[in-house]
């Protein structure tokens, strides 16, 4: 019985994983895009991408996940819930990423961009072997922390009704007549996911320090 | 677009009323979370080794799971322990510790920002340690908090909106209860975001007024000049 | 013979497996300005920190005016009302004006009325020369002007002994000056005081005693034409001409010929 409860919530815990997975990468090109947009792109582009960031990260989270969700499973788009629920968080999440990313090409300086185009590259060129690189590495101490705001938030799901950890968690409280025990279970694999990540990346965030950056 | 206006003002007074739910939320989970904050980071600063474990521990806990996760074990979870508490009390000490444990870092930061120099200066005139806490450290360190603790209020405001789940009556309850009643979920929520984006602004506002009101002539967040 | 206002017997500090300074005996008696002098990093900062009981010692004991302050039992904060303390790096309460800085010690430790403590207060920045920057923050003054606040709060507890620790080395050179002539005067005033600096110039004009220390033990003490021009070590007449030089003073030939003679 143990085993089946356990197991039980395991599932949950791939779909909480399933969930991360897809928002943060997916949040992390459109956060890339725009923060490239924002830094080096015209006036109007500029002001949109500023204008995104605000409204996305002036509203609660959920309300953009149920927003999103009923445009995604709509009748344009049908998607699941489990995949309207993911795209949405990653799009919410590309705001923040953005400012991220932003800061982080910021830092690594227009000097370097100047430097790269007096050998003769281009912009785009600059970018890719020059600032990139640099601002990736620069980013990823605030990017661990985006990503376990995003693991955490994947709870929200619940509320469109995913099978993640929280609600597997209420299904058992209900089924075992055992709430702390269900909840109190669910609260230590988030915990556990939640550590492993920020260790993971603070791992990663050694690895691939250059000997000149802070 | 005005048939949105016209949905709107319909439903003004319903979106009012829950506004003032979350602010009021908001309100209390900031300063409960302020106190415990304070005593977490005076605990991790200053405290024995049993005070700074329990500190790191409330600190790791609640930054560590999530908020949606922490208001269902205190909600649902602690009736299986004979604790059954309201839901306005159990969303209130959900946002509270919550907050709380974030707070704590902000305010932990500055106070070790401020530096032992203070502290040395403060008993080379035979202050106790407490006084100089009390007298010296503190009154810079949560001045020197304000930019990065603004984040706080409004992240709370935001986070607040998910204690819907458990039937607390603020402003994303109404929108749910309003998208039932005109089968329009996207309007409805739409609108709710608008009222959040309002309030955000005004909160906001509100905080850089709070920040140039605080500032100590001279005193930049590097440090003073030599 | 009255007692020093100030003695160590055996002051000992070690910190890890690295001595910091080792059976230090050094008496200051009142009225007396004694300078310590030595390569940097030899102590001569902690030392003046285990006096006051700011950092704790490993051996040997402190005495101001004949008691005991290390024994146990005494209360390091009452002591610290006893002895004044002035940093390298100022540490001016910067949330607090000049007048509120050097006021706090007075109402909150001592616990005057707040009128008692404001003129006190007002007296000693006068004695500084800053009385008219009483509402200005540290962030509003200069580093030299800071400093003086400094040594205003602390003369403001009327300490028994003055401890000056490297006063003037985080100044830009052309505010030095002005931090000195106050401490000029405080000797003029007949203050106990016990000052590590690099200042020789000051050291030579003012000092009643120079103590040269270094790698955690005193090489040599004396008044400052002992030092200068009779030193008995080789490495005290080192570290002086090393010092001189750099101040761009001729003093070689001089203290040759008086060894010599």
């Amino acid at each position: 019985m143990m085993g089946n409860f356990f197991s039980y919530i395991l599932q949950g815990t791939a779909i909480t994983v399933g969930v991360t997975l897809v928002a943060l990468p997916f949040g992390f090109t459109l956060g890339l895009l725009m923060a490239l947009v924002h830094t080096y792109r015209g006036t109007i582009l500029n002001r949109a991408a500023a204008g995104y960031s605000l409204l996305m990260r002036g509203v609660p989270p959920i309300v953009l996940l149920f927003i999103l969700y009923f445009i995604l499973s709509g009748k344009l788009v049908n998607l699941s819930p489990f995949w309207a629920g993911s795209l949405s968080l990653g799009i919410v999440s590309s705001a923040y990423q953005m400012e991220i990313l932003r800061g982080a090409l910021l830092a690594v300086g227009g000097g370097q961009m100047t430097a790269a185009r007096a050998i003769g590259m281009s912009r785009l060129q600059s970018i890719r072997h020059i600032i990139l690189p640099q601002a990736l590495r620069l980013a990823i101490p605030p990017w661990s922390n985006e990503a376990s705001i995003v693991l955490k938030d994947s709870s929200l799901v619940y509320a469109l009704g995913v099978p993640e950890i929280l609600r597997r968690a209420q299904q058992l409280s209900a089924t075992t007549q055992q709430p702390f025990l269900a909840y109190g279970t669910a609260a230590l694999i988030y915990f556990v996911l939640v550590f492993a990540t920020n260790r993971l990346l603070d791992y990663l965030s050694e690895r691939t320090k250059l000997p000149s950056h802070p | 677009m005005s048939d949105f206006l016209a949905f709107f003002i319909r439903f003004f007074p319903d979106l009012m009323r829950g506004a003032g739910i979350t602010l009021v939320l908001t309100a209390q989970g900031l300063v409960a979370g302020f106190v415990l904050g304070l005593l977490a980071a005076y605990a991790r600063v200053y405290g024995s080794k049993f005070w700074r474990g329990l500190a790191v521990g409330y600190i790791e806990l609640f930054r560590g799971t999530p908020l949606l996760m922490q208001l269902f074990i205190i909600y649902y979870g602690l009736p299986g322990l004979g604790i059954t508490l309201s839901r306005e009390l159990s969303a209130f000490l959900a946002l509270g510790f919550n907050s709380g444990a974030y707070q704590a870092e902000y305010l932990r930061g500055s106070i070790l920002a401020i530096g032992d120099g203070q502290m040395m200066a403060g008993r080379a005139i035979g202050m106790s340690r407490f006084k100089v806490i009390w007298y010296i450290i503190l009154p810079q360190a949560l001045r020197l908090a304000i930019p990065a603790w603004s984040n706080e209020p409004v992240s709370l405001l935001k986070s607040t909106a998910v204690v819907f789940l458990i039937a607390v009556p603020e402003l994303m309850a109404k929108a749910k209860s309003i998208a039932a009643q005109t089968y329009d979920p996207i309007g409805s929520y739409l609108a709710v975001a608008i009222v959040y984006l309002a309030i955000v602004y005004l909160l906001d506002a509100a905080l850089r007024w709070l920040e140039r009101a605080s500032r100590i002539p001279g005193f930049e967040i590097e440090g003073k000049k030599a | 013979m009255p007692d020093p206002i100030l003695e160590t017997r055996n002051l000992t500090k070690i910190y890890g497996q690295n001595v910091i300074f080792r059976d230090i005996n050094l008496k200051v008696n009142e009225g007396e300005t004694v300078v310590i002098i030595g390569p940097s990093g030899t102590g001569k900062s902690t030392l003046l920190r285990c006096i006051n009981l700011l950092t704790p010692h490993n051996g040997g004991q402190v005495f101001l005016d004949g008691k005991e302050i290390t024994a146990k039992g005494y209360d390091e904060e009452e002591v610290r009302q006893h002895i004044g303390m002035v940093f390298q790096n100022f540490l001016l309460f910067n949330h607090l004006t000049a007048l509120d800085n050097v006021m706090i010690g007075l109402t909150k430790v001592r616990r005057l009325p707040k009128e008692q403590a404001k003129a006190k207060a007002l007296e000693e920045l006068n004695r500084v020369g800053l009385a008219d920057r009483a509402d200005h923050y540290p962030g509003q003054l200069s580093g030299g002007q800071q400093q003086r606040v400094a040594i205003a709060r602390a003369l403001a507890m009327d300490p028994r002994v003055m401890l000056f620790d490297e006063p003037t080395s985080a100044l830009d050179p052309e505010l030095i000056g002005e931090v000195l002539g106050v401490m000029e005067k405080l000797v003029h005033d007949r203050m106990t005081m016990l000052v590590v600096t690099h200042e020789m110039g000051f050291a030579r004009e003012v000092a009643d005693r120079i103590v040269f220390m270094e790698k955690g033990s005193i090489v040599e003490e004396g008044s400052p034409d002992d030092l200068f021009y009779h030193s008995k070590h080789d490495r005290t007449r080192e570290f002086l001409w090393k010092i001189t030089e750099l101040y761009g003073k001729k003093e070689k030939d001089k203290a040759s010929t008086a060894s010599a003679a």
